[in-house]
């Protein structure tokens, strides 16, 4: 792997849906209102179901970290069975129970295998677990505790300071500012009451999708789907969320960390999913931060000057406009030269754009790679996810190459002078001591 | 481009082998025996080129994608003090030129194809590899063929390159406290085995490595009888084997250093250490000395011995219903995690790890307690039935699971490969876990965990005295 965390993390986020002459994408709603997608992948014994719901931590107001306890809550106990029983009953027969959240989705899946018995009894529990869980408060407790130590965790690991700063600071009040896991004080402060009034406002039909991908026929995902249906009450579909205002002025944040690098995120809000510029702006960041090894910052700040072991660009679309980010960490005498190599190559670039060169090796690499990403279970589940989740059209890996393609070198340049200012960077810096002469500075942020 | 530093819980990625085997493939260029292509049971078909060339090529028809991936047996424990972090190094320069192509092609010509491409270098192997279309294998083999033999080693390409090996230092292991126990764990628990040493290098030693250490360490191990080619995905293995002979096949075999032994001495006693790092958070690595599959290979223990431990560990720590989970972080509530794993798949023996992070007020000391308490358990009672069949259909669904992913085959045959326990075991692996029983669990217990041969390490936090957390 390419080592480069972020730029995984670019291409999982910004990318994570395309293909060439994929996979069949079937969708269907069922008269009750549950919106289906399928794939039917008959290679591997082996089936992903997962229901995803519009009540991601983007949901939490005041309530901070919600979402994402109620999603660890799922196999701490339901209709009676305990989390022991819980952790039996699927790991007996291979399968594995997921739940998460992330900022705009929750999420409660199944991974198993299906041969007749195995795949029977997964599924069963999996209903179970999802119909009726019980939020045992001894559990809860326990979780709080654990939450405690992840926080503590965190403390320690000047790349997680960094990021939830780079939120806190970019999105101000909106839901976004604040990390999906909540904060120590509103963890510890939640009740299983809360949890509870969470998951019956949220995980419910109306608010819900299920992708079903793997060796089931299309007559077993529609019974399927059903079940799902029927173990969900109907319940209302949450209201959007409030949009994001980008940031007018600069602003630095150093936080003193006793390390041997400083962490440095600098960026501002990017793009969102079905935004009018997502191909010309998923291009033009390619050559700029996006394409790994033959992109300018990798080749002018590792390999031409040997300031940073990973540095890279994104854009990562959510429901509303999610963060561009360039990152690198350096060591401390650094930062000010990897600071200003980012900023001036940034202004160069929104300047002058990409060459034509450059945008035509970028769609070579793009669609070039495209069969990687549609090729998998995993990979089909995860666009299927996105592609339901997102509303996007079913062929939107069809034409994404194509897409990509009508991009003209001008175009994508254009759209990232209108939708970058670089006078407005939020500049985050974790490590070393806070310099007095930072711009703008506005102090120690708390480290989380 | 570069680098996966394997740590942690080996899976299936280590390896192995031994002094003769080395020996043996120098030879076996000067013999001039070309195996006949054969193919196994799990799909893999195999051929070995007049020079010592190994390759092995899994199908997977499913998508048009594929991998190719060379591995070299070389690693940090194949390099001495002084020279640590050498074959890692090495493995960043090798994304530069070559006498055929001047740096910087090398990612071009890959990036056209859309391929994706990187490194990863471990204490017994370096690896490289794409991940492409099917239809642009030609391309991956032929780069690969290229830097095999002609790397060109420029000395202010490396110049610039240690300093990028150094921030990757900084960012993995100076700046992380629980890195930097690991580190210190594996320098005390091994004294005269070279698993002692970090893959990234002792900082010192990047402050002192040169450009000639670089070369000499390229002349001496990237060759062809001292590399695997394993190729995965929607290809034919004729094309592969015709590929793979048209851009490696005029390679010479070349003499490969003598790799001394340099097994680790018996350990007689406890070995404990402190780490006192800026931290928040406590926790505890502990590590018993154990057979590794390697051992069983060569006859020095039991064939079962190592299936035994995999099995025990996954009775420990093989998901939310195994007894850690089940008794440590719930039950008694002292653990916010607690992790066990048998690294036996190196071309050395390594040792059974188990490591701890005590709950919000739990003294390292009480979580440390209860986990030997575990493991006493482990000796005095047999696993029942049911943990057993748990372990085993999570097994087996895990083989299934891991069949979706191409690189992840591949790396499975590379590594085994690489470590000199050969690929086959993949095919036996299944079976030999279904076939171990409650009383084999038992005996490795007894045998093998035991405090004489154990290596405790502790981090103790030190205040973030600047940090903005206060």
């Amino acid at each position: 792997m390419r080592v480069l965390t972020g730029l995984l993390l670019a291409i999982l986020t910004t990318f994570s849906s395309l293909g060439v002459a994929g996979p069949k994408f079937e969708h269907w709603t069922l008269d009750s209102g549950l919106r289906v997608y399928y794939v039917d992948i008959q290679d591997l014994p082996m089936l992903d179901i997962n229901v995803t719901f519009d009540a991601g931590s983007a949901r939490d107001g005041k309530k901070a970290g919600v979402a994402n306890l109620t999603m660890s809550m799922m196999d701490s106990g339901s209709a009676g069975m305990s989390a022991d029983e819980i952790a039996e009953a699927f790991e007996s027969v291979g399968a594995r129970l997921y739940a998460s959240a992330s900022k705009d989705m929750a999420n409660i899946g199944l991974r198993t295998i299906t041969l007749e018995k195995p795949f029977n009894k997964a599924i069963d529990n999996w209903l179970s677990v999802m119909k009726s869980p019980d939020f045992p408060k001894a559990d809860f407790e326990r979780l709080q505790k654990q939450m405690k130590v992840s926080f503590e965790s965190s403390k320690q690991r000047p790349g997680s300071i960094a990021g939830e700063a780079f939120n806190k600071n970019l999105y101000g009040d909106h839901p976004y500012a604040q990390p999906t896991r909540g904060f120590e004080d509103t963890v510890a402060a939640m009740t299983t009451e809360d949890l509870k009034a969470f998951y019956d406002q949220y995980i419910v039909e109306e608010n819900a999708m299920v992708t079903i991908v793997g060796a089931v026929s299309r007559e077993e995902a529609e019974v399927l789907a059903k079940r799902v249906a029927e173990v969900l009450p109907a319940g209302e579909k949450a209201k959007p969320i409030p949009e994001v205002k980008p940031l007018t002025e600069a602003k630095t944040v150093h936080i003193p960390f006793p390390s041997s690098q400083a962490h440095i995120l600098i960026g501002q809000t990017g793009y969102k999913r079905g935004d009018p510029d997502y191909f010309k702006l998923y291009l033009a960041n390619h050559p700029f931060g996006g394409s790994g090894f033959t992109s300018r910052l990798m080749k002018e700040i590792r390999v031409k000057r040997g300031l940073s072991y990973s540095v890279y660009s994104y854009f990562s679309p959510s429901r509303e406009l999610g963060p561009f980010v360039m990152g690198l960490q350096t060591k401390i005498e650094q930062i000010d030269e990897a600071k200003e190599a980012l900023n001036q190559m940034l202004k160069t670039y929104l300047k002058d754009g990409a060459t034509a060169e450059e945008i035509e090796e970028s769609k070579l690499n793009i669609t070039g790679g495209f069969p990687m990403n549609i090729a998998g279970n995993s990979n089909i589940g995860n666009y299927a996810d996105v592609i339901g989740f997102f509303d996007l059209p079913l062929d939107y890996l069809e034409h994404f190459t194509d897409k990509i393609n009508e991009v003209t070198h001008e175009e994508a340049a254009d759209a990232m002078r209108r939708r970058i200012n670089p006078e407005a960077m939020l500049t985050i810096i974790v490590g070393g001591e806070e310099k007095k002469d930072s711009d703008k500075a506005d102090g120690k942020t708390e480290g989380q | 481009m570069q680098r996966i530093l394997s740590s942690g819980k080996a899976i299936r990625h280590f390896r192995f082998l031994f002094l003769s085997l080395l020996l043996l493939s120098a030879s076996a260029g000067a013999d001039s025996t070309v195996s006949a292509p054969v193919k196994s049971k799990s799909g893999v078909s195999v051929k070995t080129l007049d020079n010592g060339l190994k390759i092995l090529v899994k199908e997977d028809h499913r998508a048009p994608i594929a991998v190719v991936q060379v591995w070299y047996r070389v690693g940090t424990s194949y390099e001495h003090e002084g020279i640590t972090g050498l074959s890692h190094a090495l493995e960043h320069l090798m994304f530069k030129g070559t006498t055929k192509r001047k740096s910087g092609e090398f990612e071009v010509a890959l990036s056209r194809i859309g391929a994706e491409n990187n490194a990863f270098t471990s204490q017994d192997y370096t690896a490289y590899y794409e991940v492409l279309a099917a239809k642009h294998i030609e391309t991956a083999i032929d780069l690969e063929a290229d830097r095999m033999r002609n790397l060109v080693l420029d000395k202010l390409e490396f110049l610039r390159e240690i300093e990028v090996v150094k921030e990757e230092r900084r960012t993995r292991t100076d700046d992380n406290p629980n890195s930097k126990m690991r580190e210190q764990f594996n320098a005390v628990a091994y004294l005269n085995n070279p698993y002692r040493a970090p893959v990234i290098g002792w900082m010192e030693d990047l402050d002192n490595m040169n450009l000639d250490d670089l070369k000499d360490w390229y002349a001496k191990w990237y060759a062809p009888n001292n590399a695997t080619l394993v190729v995965a995905g929607d290809v034919d293995p004729q094309e592969v084997f015709a590929l793979a002979t048209k851009y490696f096949g005029d390679y010479k075999a070349v003499k490969l250093p003598v790799v001394k032994p340099r097994t680790e001495i018996p350990q007689i006693g406890l070995r404990e250490i402190v780490i006192k790092a800026p931290a928040k958070v406590a926790s505890f690595m502990m590590g018993f000395k154990t057979p590794g599959m390697i051992t069983a290979k060569l006859g020095k223990v039991e064939k079962w011995e190592p299936y035994a431990l995999d099995v025990l560990a996954n009775i420990l720590d093989g998901g939310s219903s195994a007894r850690f989970a089940k008794k440590l972080v719930r039950g008694k509530e002292i653990a916010a995690g607690a992790s066990a794993g048998y690294m036996g798949y190196g071309r050395m023996p390594q040792m059974f790890m188990v490591s701890g992070v005590p709950a919000t007020g739990v003294e390292v000391d009480v979580l440390r307690k209860a986990i030997m308490e575990e493991i006493e358990l482990m000796k005095t009672s047999l696993v029942t039935a049911d943990e057993l069949e748990r372990v085993k259909a999570q097994v087996l669904a895990s083989e299934i699971y891991q069949r979706d992913s191409v690189s992840h085959m591949a790396i499975t045959l590379g590594s085994l490969e690489a470590t000199g326990l050969g690929w086959e075991l993949m095919d036996e692996y299944e079976e030999q876990i279904l076939a171990i029983t409650p009383e084999q669990i038992q005996q490795v217990a007894k045998k093998y965990l035991n405090e004489d041969q154990m290596t405790f390490a502790r981090l103790e936090p030190q205040s973030l005295t600047s940090g903005g957390d206060k």
